[in-house]
């Protein structure tokens, strides 16, 4: 909502100036979104009007110009020459005149000479005054205007342009009056509306109203004006102020029903009488019925859009906009006034559904003042009658059953313990007094009765609101509330998502946030996901679907930062990714890292390596919980190379993925090395043992080594779980130290080095005891495996 | 016997001239040896008769003791100069730069959260999470914000289908949490925080799309407007580690609250907008069976890049999205 600050001034009387006026408003919710002078600072610059204009003998372009600015010495006036470049600069234009010693936007005015002649002062455009950004010569002012008088004055310069940024239960600060009783309920000062006349009917005139749907439309009044001249222009006046609210000047007719929207907040509609047929109904629109609406826009109607219809057929949108086929013209001599009530809940959303917001769907959407109907007709039609002339036709009103305003109960108490602050009776009486609030009041409850154009009091808090309003937010105290203390829960077998993100961070990754929405061919064929969750509204095409891994926008982040003349990255990012499970959505977050380049950073005393599979496998088993039940198992993945990938299992179950980016997408992205990625589902991997003691033996295990040779495609993984599950006695540890092929083992063959722990918590082992032992392990080896001890 | 005492001023410079511990043992040998002087003379104490052999024996062990002092004196220089040669040579250039493994980092935006979780945690919130793709009920409905409502055209919702939206804010949140508590039987006081993404359809030079929010609520029998500014003022005062700030409300609307406040802080002489908050609605409590007549609640919503921003002086929004290394290498 933008007005202007002095058509605001003209209907309260605040001692505010406009600094404390914006602060005020601001403070009472009314936010003020920007607040700028119309016209920049400039002084001494009168309006001047040029009585001569003779052509400069040294320059083809120039005038030299005497021009009265109503000087007068000795009683004979005393004009000013100047030398003047403007094209359109001749006798009898009445134009701004900036006098010797005038301040203007980033200049000042002094005596000089041009090309010779001495000039005394400058005859000025708009462009010059600061007031337009481009000019093609003097801003020609009207015949009305004062030779002398300052060009402020005269231009009504000082003042400034507010933009209200008003949240949608403020309707009823949608027009200039509205913020004006609002300004004075904040304020305490006074207002001064003009009393609204009631035009008597000079003719018989009239057109039939028929409200067929007395809830869509509750009231409704409307009224002929006929013999208008429609050519008429525009008060000066009332283009200004306008102009000042956003507004262009049309016609005089649509001009005055938007000055009665802003000065009152009630959309008007004038429709062009000569081309109505038969009565004026108001109806919901049949199927199949369409209309061309103002802007051009062909509508097809649905049958709960409510229109206003003649004979013929629908004439207007009702509450949004009119219809092309009976808009006022230049042509037009009488038109139809139509000022009414349509609730909020008949017009909210059908604006939207067709793509428009207007002024007028804006207003009813959010609660018009259906008592002020009557009034905005009976005005609108006097400023018809004083711009266009015409005579006023009686006024046809239907009146059905307007929305109560159902008495709200306020009870102090609530009041007290809801605010936090101690307000007492007279306080919230003040208020609602302030507020213009009716109320009556029995043992500290009072009853209110907001008025009509109040769309946002119907509960108690709603009054407390607005007591605490008036009171003033800045005067409630910051107060620390008392409450009971206990403890949260802490439990011990789960860790914060935090600490994962922690042991990535000490191997070094910097974690990254990207955006959840990605390039579909991300997930198409990086992924393989041919079906993500699609935006029906993406705010580009790259962002346009929900992302089911984090591995995308890791190699985006990784190649923008090797654009960067990085040269390794280790990142990892913590996030959702999103699937639709038949027809709902499911949710996971996850941990996704992406190694890329030297596993350290280079520096002295190192040799530069690549990160490989391993040491990156190592980062993984990091965020698991010692002693976490994970395997590893060979398997397939469209971002990963194919015999270096694996699914990584949690009991069993698969909780990721680890593995280097496929030689194709390493090609695509344009790296010169491995990256090495990886994903765990977080939920899976928090869960912590709490630890259990056992006791600690004071015996010493006994330590064997041994070397195995088996077929190469076995995995290590699968002789270490076999051999762990098969629980051999005395037999506690059982890990691999080395891993040969070479000279000296079989083709297809590779040798396994393992160290065997064994150990008795009750005597110490003898030899024969350890020979049994790796007996029965070489044994489970050689049947599970086919595996045989070296040579 | 002879008088043996000249050997000890003997032994002492042929000590004093063996360099090495291997001379040392050479010259040890000269005197105390198998065949050294002493022991000769050692060797010759039989020969004495019974009567002169103590004596004898005395005067060869003082001057034995002696040289054996000598040796000892001598070999402990030697050791201590050769364990001086070998620190010497072992020393190292200590300034020259440490050896390690690069340093990871926190996202900026997650050093915020975790600040505000802990802060929150020290008076007793928990955190709760939600759903990003959100239902449109949840997002807007339960939170008093019914379709073809004004207040919706203020929110730039990405849709996904007729019914579910990204949450446009953490609010629902509060919704599916209290709905939660009561299904398992769990009263006001009710204390939580719920960090994460949201969405909007909006990106310029001061929007993302996607950013992240704080939601608090706080539901219990006694709690007013005035505590939500105690507490937001607390909050603000401690994550900035200043105790001047202060916290502004100015009247605004949220369909689910009420009393609803925007919340300015002071900021160098000015204020900065730093979200939004207020008295939970009725409407949302009815929407959770919450019995808003015996319980209260206020609520908040804070942003987080807004706060990030402020506490490090980062100056654009679009650092936090743009993973550049050189800026998130600043927050390690």
């Amino acid at each position: 909502m933008q007005f202007s600050e002095n058509w605001l001034r003209s209907l309260v009387n605040t001692d505010l100036d406009s600094q404390a006026l914006n602060h005020a408003l601001t403070m009472a919710g009314l936010e003020v979104e920007e607040m700028q002078p119309v016209a920049a600072a400039f002084t001494k610059v009168v309006v001047g009007k040029i009585l001569t204009a003779s052509k400069h003998p040294d320059a083809d372009r120039l005038q030299i110009c005497t021009v009265d600015v109503g000087n007068i010495v000795n009683g004979v006036s005393v004009p000013l020459q100047i030398v003047c470049g403007a094209p359109n600069a001749r006798p009898g234009l009445l134009a701004p005149c900036a006098m010797v010693g005038a301040e203007l936007p980033g200049f000042s005015i002094k005596e000089a000479k041009v090309r010779g002649v001495e000039s005394f002062g400058m005859m000025c455009s708009s462009k010059e005054l600061g007031l337009s950004a481009e000019a093609t010569g003097l801003l020609e002012l009207d015949a009305n205007a004062v030779v002398g008088q300052d060009i402020r004055q005269h231009l009504d310069l000082d003042d400034h342009l507010f933009t209200l940024k008003l949240t949608p239960n403020r309707s009823d600060c949608l027009s200039i009056t509205g913020i004006a009783r609002d300004v004075a309920a904040i304020t305490g000062a006074t207002t001064h509306f003009d009393a609204i006349e009631m035009v008597d009917a000079e003719t018989q005139d009239v057109m039939t109203v028929v409200v067929g749907q007395t809830t869509a439309c509750p009231r409704y009044c409307g009224r002929l004006v006929t013999g208008i001249n429609a050519k008429a222009v525009t008060p000066e006046w009332m283009v200004k102020r306008l102009e000042r609210s956003g507004t262009r000047s049309i016609s005089a007719v649509v001009d005055i029903t938007n000055y009665v929207l802003l000065q009152l907040g009630q959309p008007m509609h004038a429709f062009d009488a000569t081309k109505l047929s038969g009565d004026i109904e108001i109806r919901f629109a049949d199927a199949n019925e369409s209309l061309l609406l103002l802007n051009d826009q062909e509508l097809a109607l649905k049958v709960d859009d409510l229109v206003i219809a003649d004979a013929q057929g629908a004439l207007a949108l009702a509450g949004i906009m009119g219809g092309k086929a009976s808009a006022v013209s230049d042509e037009t001599s009488q038109v139809f006034l139509e000022s009414a009530f349509f609730p909020p809940a008949v017009i909210a959303g059908k604006a939207r559904r067709i793509g428009l917001s207007t002024d007028s769907s804006y207003r009813f959407e959010r609660g018009v003042d259906f008592g002020n109907t009557r009034n905005a007709l009976e005005y609108a039609t006097t400023l018809i009658k004083q711009i266009c002339g015409g005579q006023a036709g009686p006024v046809t009103e239907v009146i059905s059953t307007l929305p109560l305003r159902t008495p709200v109960k306020l009870r102090l108490s609530r009041l007290v313990s809801v605010l936090g602050i101690p307000l007492m009776q007279a306080d919230v009486a003040k208020i609602l007094t302030q507020l213009d609030f009716a109320y009556t009041l029995l043992d500290d409850v009072f009853t209110v009765s907001p008025p009509s154009y109040r769309f946002d009091i119907s509960i108690e808090e709603d009054l407390i609101e607005e007591v605490a309003r008036l009171h003033g937010y800045d005067h409630i105290p910051a107060i620390p509330p008392v409450a009971c203390l206990d403890m949260l829960p802490a439990p011990e077998t789960r860790v914060h998502l935090n600490k994962l993100s922690d042991s990535l961070v000490a191997t070094g990754y910097q974690e990254v946030v990207n955006y959840s929405f990605v390039d579909e061919s991300w997930e198409r064929d990086l992924l393989g996901n041919a079906n993500p969750i699609k935006l029906k509204n993406p705010i580009a095409s790259n962002l346009s679907v929900m992302r089911t891994s984090l591995w995308g926008g890791l190699l985006d982040t990784l190649t923008y930062n090797l654009n960067r003349k990085q040269d390794r990255a280790f990142l990892f990012e913590v996030g959702a990714v999103y699937q639709k499970i038949d027809a709902a959505y499911a949710e996971e977050t996850r941990i996704s890292g992406l190694a890329y380049g030297s596993t350290m950073p280079e520096q002295w005393g190192v040799t530069s390596a690549d990160i490989d599979f391993f040491e990156v496998k190592a980062h993984v088993e990091a965020l698991l919980g010692a002693g976490s039940e994970v395997s590893y198992e060979k398997a397939e993945h469209t971002t990963l190379h194919p015999g270096q990938s694996a699914r990584i299992l949690l009991n069993g179950k698969a909780i990721g993925w680890l593995g280097k980016l496929h030689p194709k997408w390493q090609q695509h992205y344009s790296l010169s090395k491995s990256t090495f990625l990886f994903e765990l589902s977080t939920e899976a991997i928090l869960a912590r043992k709490l630890p259990a003691y056992q006791e600690v033996s004071k015996l010493l295990p006994v330590r064997r080594d041994l070397a195995v040779v088996l077929d190469e495609n076995i995995a290590v993984d699968a002789v270490l779980c076999t051999i762990k599950s098969a629980n051999i006695p005395l037999v506690t540890e059982v890990a691999l130290f080395d891993l040969y092929q070479g000279p000296g083992v079989p083709e297809n063959k590779k040798s396994l080095a393992l160290s065997v722990l064994m150990h008795d918590t009750q005597k110490s082992l003898t030899d024969s005891d350890s020979d049994t032992a790796i007996s029965n392990l070489l044994q489970l080896m050689q049947n599970k495996f086919g595996a045989t001890l070296r040579n | 016997m002879s008088d043996l005492t000249h050997l000890i001023p003997a032994a002492a410079a042929d000590f004093a001239n063996s360099a090495t511990m291997n001379d040392l043992e050479v010259a040890k040998a000269k005197y105390l040896g198998k065949t050294g002087a002493l022991t000769d003379a050692l060797k010759g104490l039989g020969k004495l008769s019974n009567e002169d052999r103590p004596a004898a024996g005395a005067a060869i062990n003082v001057v034995k003791q002696a040289i054996e002092g000598a040796l000892t004196e001598r070999r402990e220089a030697l050791l201590n100069a050769e364990q001086a040669k070998q620190l010497a040579q072992e020393s190292i250039d200590v300034t020259l730069p440490a050896r390690a493994q690069s340093l990871g980092g926190l996202h900026p935006v997650t050093l915020t959260l975790q600040r505000i979780e802990q802060l929150f945690h020290s008076i007793g919130f928990e955190v709760a999470t939600g759903p990003e793709i959100e239902t449109d009920f949840y997002n807007f409905t339960a939170l008093n914000i019914p379709e073809d409502h004004p207040a919706r055209a203020m929110h730039d919702t990405f849709y996904i289908d007729e019914a579910n939206v990204l949450r446009t804010h953490t609010s629902p949140v509060q919704v599916r949490y209290m709905e939660n508590a009561l299904k398992n039987n769990k009263t006001p006081p009710l204390k939580i925080i719920a960090p994460g993404r949201v969405y909007r359809v909006d990106s310029d030079a001061t929007h993302s799309p996607m950013f992240h929010q704080v939601e608090g609520l706080w539901v219990d029998e006694d709690i007013s407007f005035a505590n939500l500014k105690g507490v937001v003022q607390d909050f603000l005062q401690k994550f900035f580690e200043r105790d001047d700030l202060i916290v502004r409300f100015r009247p605004s609307f949220f369909p689910f609250t009420e009393p609803s406040a925007e919340m300015d802080m002071s900021w160098n002489g000015g204020w900065l907008e730093i979200g939004g908050c207020g008295m939970v609605h009725p409407e949302v409590f009815k929407h959770v069976n919450v019995d808003h007549e015996k319980y209260r609640g206020f609520a908040f919503g804070l942003g987080v890049e807004r706060l990030t921003m402020l506490r490090y002086g980062v100056n654009d929004l679009r650092h936090f999205f743009n993973n550049d290394l050189r800026f998130l290498s600043q927050f390690r």
